[in-house]
């Protein structure tokens, strides 16, 4: 399968709208363990996003994502800016000068988005963060592919893991961000970040599927 | 809701208009956000900036003026301002001997702090940061984000004006604002919770008859919930963990801060330094300064923060040199 920067541009603008439409859920579910403005911030960066899109509709993989990046980290804020900020910030970097992506540098795109997460916010797995459902999500996707299956069937599987692994993080402790300074009473509650990834990659698995 | 604002969208920025309207002593600039002092940068002097989430005026935007702070970025509620504010904020008040940030340990704060520093040194101006951490109320910093940045940090950027202000350098004043926060505890409690515009509705449920003791300043819930009782006993509840944990010994003198977060009545602030006093001086330990009124709040929530800060001559006469902000001034 071949990802073209118009593939990209409908990812982002995709993105945009999932987030828009679960604004208020992701700021209820930040509400008991935080300061209830997750889907305010994230829509308020996305839809700084969506106006950037039409000034760099014709260039490089590579800049639409840090392009992204940037426009996250100055609009969105909190710790979800400099995190998601971040993400787009290295797979752009990794995807320097590409017009066309093929399967094997998505995954290399999608590794450096949690690397540049992991090195920015310091989260390990089991600290209830995006990491939980993220990390997980990757795994499963290289794991597909080894054995052999198509992208979407992939990214599909990818999708799956991702979601369990948000609702995983309900038990958890939150060990990291605001959640932490609740301690035990952060059990029960499922993580803001990590249900935003979900979403994300929902929207990935809707762009992969309507080009394969 | 019932707010005086005129949208959720618009509260930072009206309030922002509002604010350099009422004190021209500071400019407000827009995107990136920051209000500053007139005339700054002040050259020779190291300049310091802080910042943080709306929502908690005068922190910090209140805080600015001579004495005190040269500039705040001021963030989305609750939400900390990103790396542009502050560093078109350090770029504002370079005056060629440095710039302090002042940095509340909140995830994001950090972050967002760090990432400006990181942007000003690459342009060759020389930054230190300094993060506060006081509350006590969160226990085990290994396992969490680490104890809140919360009242200390209007003590800090009051002392750390002062020195900057009197000529010190960026390593002398580094230095004062390293040792006040290392020599600050607090805790902070709260009887009702607070509503973000956009949200619509209190951030938690709080019972009528119940409290919440290890609040923060974000409107998150405390480390617990209790039947509310009398303000002798919620005094004791937030001050005793403070005076074990720096620990604070019989004999020293402090500065002793009782804070409103924004909902609560000065009355009631004034029935708890009573309590406080009397504890105090049970446990014979001088109220040398005090200061009582709402300074870092959080919008609307009911409650208080006690902040206890040891103090020695160096610090006290930092603390008493002139300031001229909108939220404290004296001497001038």
């Amino acid at each position: 399968m071949q990802i073209t920067a118009e593939h990209v541009i409908r990812f982002l603008e995709g993105v945009a709208a999932t987030i828009k439409e679960h604004r208020d859920e992701l700021t209820q579910l930040d509400s008991p363990i935080g300061d209830a403005d997750h889907g305010i911030n994230l829509d308020r960066g996305f839809t700084a996003v969506l106006a950037k899109l039409p000034t760099v509709a014709d260039k490089d993989i590579g800049t639409i994502l840090k392009t992204t990046g940037m426009t996250l980290v100055s609009t969105v804020g909190g710790a979800s800016g400099p995190l998601y900020g971040t993400a787009f910030l290295r797979a752009g970097m990794a995807l320097a000068d590409r017009y066309e992506l093929n399967e094997g540098e998505i995954v290399a795109a999608l590794d450096a988005a949690l690397e540049g997460i992991i090195s920015r916010g310091k989260a390990n797995r089991g600290d209830k963060t995006m990491v939980d459902a993220i990390a997980p999500g990757i795994d499963a996707l290289k794991e597909a592919m080894a054995n052999g299956a198509d992208f979407v069937t992939a990214v599909r599987q990818a999708v799956a893991a991702t979601e369990a692994g948000m609702k995983a993080t309900i038990p958890l402790v939150a060990l990291k961000g605001r959640a932490s300074y609740l301690g035990d009473r952060s059990i029960g509650h499922q993580d803001p970040g990590a249900t935003s990834s979900f979403y994300i990659a929902q929207v990935l698995l809707k762009t992969v599927e309507s080009i394969g | 809701m019932k707010k005086l604002i005129n949208s959720p969208e618009n509260v930072v920025k009206d309030a922002l208009a509002g604010i350099a309207l009422a004190h021209p002593e500071l400019e407000v600039h827009y995107d990136p956000d920051f209000i500053v002092r007139a005339g700054a940068p002040f050259q020779g002097k190291v300049g310091i900036i802080s910042g943080g989430g709306s929502g908690h005026e005068p922190m910090h935007g209140g805080f600015v003026g001579k004495g005190m702070l040269d500039a705040a970025c001021p963030g989305a509620i609750f939400t900390s301002p990103v790396p542009d504010q502050m560093l078109a904020a350090t770029k504002a008040v370079d005056g060629g001997a440095g710039v302090l940030h002042i940095v509340k340990n909140y995830t994001g704060d950090v972050m967002n702090f760090e990432m400006a520093a990181e942007l000003a040194s690459a342009e060759g101006i020389q930054v230190a940061s300094v993060v506060t951490n006081d509350d006590v109320a969160v226990k085990d910093s290994l396992y969490t984000a680490g104890r809140r940045g919360v009242g200390v940090t209007v003590l800090l950027e009051k002392i750390a004006g002062a020195a900057a202000e009197s000529g010190a350098d960026l390593a002398e004043v580094t230095r004062i604002a390293q040792k006040v926060n290392s020599l600050g505890r607090s805790m902070g409690m709260a009887l009702t919770s607070c509503v973000v515009p956009h949200a619509g509705k209190p951030t938690f449920d709080l019972p009528e008859d119940e409290i919440e003791i290890g609040i923060g300043i974000h409107g998150e819930p405390g480390r617990r919930r209790i039947k509310i009782t009398n303000a002798a006993e919620i005094t004791e509840m937030l001050v005793t963990p403070i005076l074990e944990d720096l620990p604070f010994k019989s004999g020293d003198t402090v500065l002793a801060f009782v804070n409103g977060m924004g909902g609560t009545p000065l009355i009631e602030l004034y029935v708890v330094y009573n309590e406080l006093a009397k504890i105090l001086k049970g446990h014979n330990i001088t109220i040398g300064r005090n200061l009582v009124g709402n300074y870092i709040t959080s919008l609307e929530m009911a409650g208080c923060s006690i902040t206890l800060l040891r103090l020695d001559d160096e610090l006290t006469k930092l603390w008493d040199a002139p300031v001229r902000t909108p939220a404290l001034r004296w001497g001038l």
